[in-house]
């Protein structure tokens, strides 16, 4: 418990958790379509506006975990209830916070059936998404982590598209059942440790076998959320299906827990197998890269393209966090973020435009830069953060990754660099065709720009963008001491393991 | 410490059984009156067993044991059947001219169980659960044949043959512990069976428990479940696929605290039995049409869960089995609230029928999806931390040796089998819009019934301490 600074005063980040809550238990009994809106939008706004205290309040001097809180739960099987954050989840909860508002106000014309269990949805998720980033008890983790599938399979099936049915069933079934053997995992760590509280899990001294057989488990679960190459065959169809909010949820916040996991859980609970198991996640990375990106090439569907360019982008992710060095995983956290921001505002713009044309066909979206000036402009600047142009975000995140990868392994990297192009080439294409078209454009002139609700949701986006891309040292800052911790450890660990081999022979 | 009070609830329930077969010699009946007495019976025993909970006592020779353990299964049984007697006031598919029968059978049965978690000698248990069950036989037939299918005859032909012959094993097993230890008392029987020679004492431990597996419907003993699930009405249904496994599981916990000795056979029985009944009860389930059938199997899937429990042979593994079948319990109620709500004559329903019920009645939807959901073992409901305790306490007993951690993962690939058939359910009542399906009509009572329900389900799941503390009280009680 040594590893906790605990939290004496207001209990920010439970109040963080089940404000959200509190506020879909009263929908319940109030629900008129517009007081829904009005209301959840009132309740994401204080969630995001109290989580900056957060920020300010935050020790950058510690890798301790901050804000924290403690309390018995379950005691017969010494669970416990325990809150807490550090570098490596601060930036995902403020991710989530402030994303939040922005999907209610997406929805406002978008959702106009059953309204207000679509805010409770929305509120739920939001509840359970905070609740993975700070739990520091792995039941708690875990109960959290499933109970979003619930709200996340509503939002797909009952506002879904017209083949939400099959979308949000795979999603919940690939999820669930990747998640299966987490559990087993979770159980056989408490036997090894008698607690469940994850820091007091963290370098242990398990078997290589057994390390491997967690490797796996944790690895099953978290690929699958990221998801890694083989494991991706849920997203596009969940993307697709889903409406703006929950492709935006889904994309900013659900697939950073993934990677999320593999840094919180694969790294430290079992080092010796992320040593020996890393090579082969680099390669299916490089795969997810590669593969992400010739297939975005070859949609017709723009939230396919930005589905799979979510697959290659998540692979940078990967990459950076198993090349384990400083640039790879400070990289692969900021590219976190800055997935989240950028593929987030492009699920935004995509469902602006299919709420006029209501499709989301490329060809049918065609040539509209003539009458959407400032859709298009927004369109431009997210377009060319996702392909990492300098000056935006990605282009940090990408860059760093890149460094660290190039320091660990350079046939990696020049594997790794096509991937970047392929970006840059499905995201042009995309611009390209939206902005002015070919010959046979559709008519689009019934076509009215955006108003000021879609521009109020997407400046803060944009504001990110460039503020990552030319100032990113406040974000890595809050980060560093975080990631410094974990990979002095790494490295000790991995001397020690050397010491022993030696003093064996 | 003959303490006479201390059968109160039995007492009362026993009234209510009286009055029944004094109102079913009536000529002329006003059947809201029969229902309304019905209703406060089932409130008033629920009330004598909250009075009586912490009433300890040993009555009529020693073979009747008043004690937490006991106290606890009875405000259980209790509890469930009022929450039957609300959500089946109506009984729509039971001829009027039968229903103070039908009552009296009913409370009969539940007697019949409350009496059977307190019986502490082979006769009284026999006894109890034979008034209990043949009660049961009684109330299957009993629904009026609308559609002249005569499935209710069927199922309870079956239901009577297949429980004569679990009766069968049961009182083989009880000869051979007679036989054996020379007493019909289980205190005296559990000392006299660790010196009694083996393999006969753990053979004839099984046979006993083979009685109640079927009760519990346990694989192999499962067969009499989808068809007498489907041919009884819904309210029948509603208590059979419920509270008799109440009284299965305390006397399963009894028996099991009987095997000494060369127990490992017995684990590595209980271990396929679990497994099988797991893979027979969810793979089963996938194709079924029926929603009560799908119940039914779903049912001896979750036996399989209950029995993980009774596989670890220690306090906590008993007292999370405890916790695990009364969260089961009122599961299953919620669900069936909904079933018999929806159902407007007391015909069967398929999952079909379901289409737009968040439209029809956005209330039954929740309290479905909800206990839906909380059956296929989602956080946070009850659902969930019973197995994820069962779980642990399973690898945890089995000292994470290989045969148990192989056990724990063939439980946890089932509970993602079952998720498709329960989302399933789910999905056609959330998101299809049928317009020409009429609106669901559902009295105040059962809704607020329906909700305390839900509530429960999230704050068993919630906050699990107390009550697993409580269990583990009651188990420590009779080991």
């Amino acid at each position: 418990m040594d590893s906790l600074i605990i939290n004496e005063g207001f209990p920010l980040l439970s109040f963080l958790i089940f404000f959200p809550l509190a506020g879909a238990v009263v929908m319940l009994f109030f629900n008129g379509e517009s007081f829904a809106r009005w209301w959840t939008l009132f309740i994401t706004t204080i969630t995001a506006i109290i989580s900056i205290k957060l920020v300010t309040g935050f020790d950058l001097s510690t890798h301790k975990y901050q804000f924290a809180e403690a309390h018995n739960w379950i005691p017969q099987l010494n669970i416990s209830y325990i809150l807490g954050v550090d570098g490596i989840s601060i930036l995902l909860v403020m991710l989530t916070t402030i994303i939040m508002p922005f999907c209610v106000t997406a929805s406002w014309k978008y959702i106009s059936t059953r309204v207000a269990q679509f805010m409770i949805c929305i509120l739920i998720m939001e509840t359970a998404m905070l609740g993975v980033f700070m739990a520091l008890d792995f039941v708690l983790f875990y109960v959290m982590w499933e109970f979003m599938l619930i709200p996340m399979y509503m939002l797909i099936a009952v506002w879904g598209g017209p083949r939400k049915i099959y979308a949000s069933i795979k999603f919940f079934l690939y999820t669930l059942v990747g998640s299966i053997l987490l559990l087993v995992a979770i159980i056989a760590l408490y036997l090894k440790n008698g607690s469940f509280f994850i820091p007091d899990m963290m370098w242990q001294s398990y078997s290589l076998t057994f390390q491997i057989y967690v490797f796996l488990a944790f690895f099953l679960a978290f690929a699958i959320k990221v998801p890694m190459f083989p494991f991706h065959t849920w997203l596009p169809a969940a993307h697709v299906e889903a409406p703006t909010a929950g492709s935006v949820i889904l994309a900013s916040v659900l697939l950073k827990m993934g990677t999320y996991g593999f840094l919180r859980f694969c790294l430290p609970i079992t080092p010796d197998a992320t040593f020996a198991l890393a090579p082969y996640v680099l390669w299916l990375s490089i795969a997810a890269i590669l593969y992400g990106g010739f297939t975005a090439l070859a949609q017709h569907d723009m939230k396919k393209l930005i589905a799979y360019s979510s697959v290659g982008h998540m692979g940078f992710v990967t990459l950076g966090i198993f090349v384990l060095n400083m640039q790879g995983l400070e990289g692969a956290i900021i590219q976190m973020i800055n997935h989240g921001v950028t593929t987030g505002a492009l699920f935004l713009c995509v469902g602006m435009l299919y709420e006029r044309t209501h499709s989301r066909e490329l060809s049918v979206a065609a040539g509209v830069g003539k009458y959407m000036p400032w859709y298009v402009t927004f369109l431009a600047f997210f377009s060319l953060s996702s392909f990492g142009f300098p000056g935006t975000n990605s282009f940090i995140g990408e860059f760093l990754i890149l460094v660290g990868t190039f320091e660990a392994n350079i046939w990696l990297a020049l594997a790794a660099i096509p991937g970047a192009v392929l970006a840059a080439a499905y995201m042009l294409r995309l611009l390209q065709k939206v902005v002015w078209g070919g010959t046979n454009n559709p008519d689009q002139s019934y076509l009215a720009d955006l108003g000021f609700r879609e521009i109020f949701t997407l400046t803060p986006f944009l504001l990110f963008v460039f503020w990552i891309g030319l100032h990113p040292q406040p974000f890595i800052d809050l980060m560093h001491t975080s990631v410094v911790h974990l990979l002095d450890q790494l490295t000790n660990w991995q001397q020690q393991q050397n010491i022993a081999l030696l003093t064996l022979r | 410490m003959e303490n006479h009070m201390a059968i109160l609830p039995e007492l009362s329930i026993l009234t209510g059984v009286a009055a029944f077969f004094v109102l079913s010699l009536c000529k002329q009946l006003d059947f809201n009156q029969v229902k309304n007495t019905a209703v406060s019976i089932g409130f008033i025993t629920f009330i004598a067993a909250l009075i009586s909970l912490r009433d300890e006592a040993t009555l009529f020779f020693g073979s009747y044991e008043i004690d937490l353990y006991s106290q606890i299964f009875k405000l259980m049984i209790c509890f469930g059947l009022s929450i039957v007697l609300v959500f089946g006031q109506n009984l729509k598919d039971i001829d009027e001219s039968v229903r103070p029968e039908y009552y009296m059978f009913l409370f009969l049965s539940a007697l019949g169980l409350m009496m059977l978690v307190s019986s502490v000698e082979l006769i009284a248990i026999f006894v109890s659960l034979e008034l209990s069950s043949f009660a049961i036989y009684l109330l299957v037939p009993m629904r009026s044949d609308q559609k002249g299918l005569r499935i209710q005859m069927e199922a309870g032909i079956k239901y009577i043959l297949f429980g004569v012959m679990a009766t069968g094993f049961m009182l083989f097993g009880m000869s051979y512990i007679f036989g054996l230890t020379g007493s019909t008392y289980l205190a005296e029987i559990m000392t006299g069976l660790q010196t009694a020679p083996q393999p006969a004492a753990i053979f004839a431990v099984i046979m006993v428990l083979a009685g109640f597996f079927f009760k519990l419907a346990v694989f192999p003993m499962h067969f009499w479940v989808p068809d007498i699930y489907e041919g009884a009405s819904n309210e029948t249904t509603g208590f059979i696929a419920t509270i008799p496994k109440l009284g299965a599981v305390a006397l399963l916990i009894r028996i099991m605290t009987l095997a000494t000795g060369e127990t490992q056979f017995l684990i590595y029985l209980l271990m396929v039995l679990a497994v099988s009944s797991m893979f027979y009860g969810n793979l089963s389930a996938l194709v079924q049409k029926d929603v009560k059938r799908m119940l039914g199997f779903s049912g001896i899937a979750h036996a399989g869960f209950i029995l993980l429990g009774l596989i670890t042979m220690n306090v906590s593994g008993y007292s999370t089995a405890i916790y695990y079948i009364s969260g089961y319990v009122i599961m299953n109620l919620a669900c069936f609230l909904v079933l018999c709500s929806v159902s407007r004559e007391g015909e069967n329903l398929a999952i079909e029928d379901l289409k737009g019920l968040h439209k029809r009645q956005p209330v039954l939807a929740f309290i479905l999806a909800v206990g839906l959901f909380a059956l296929a073992g989602i956080p946070p409901f009850v659902g969930f931390m019973g197995k994820f305790m069962l779980l642990t306490l399973t690898l945890q007993a089995g000292a994470m040796s290989k045969i148990y951690l192989i056990l724990i993962i063939l439980a946890a690939i089932n509970t993602g089998i079952a998720i498709y058939y329960y989302l399933s359910v789910v999905r056609v009542a959330y998101t299809t819009d049928q317009e020409n399906y009429p609106d669901v009509l559902v009295d105040g009572l059962t809704k607020t019934v329906g909700m305390a329900l839900v509530l429960l389900i999230i704050l068993m799941g919630a906050l699990p301490s107390k009550l697993v503390a409580i269990a583990d009280a009651a188990v420590k009680t009779i080991m």
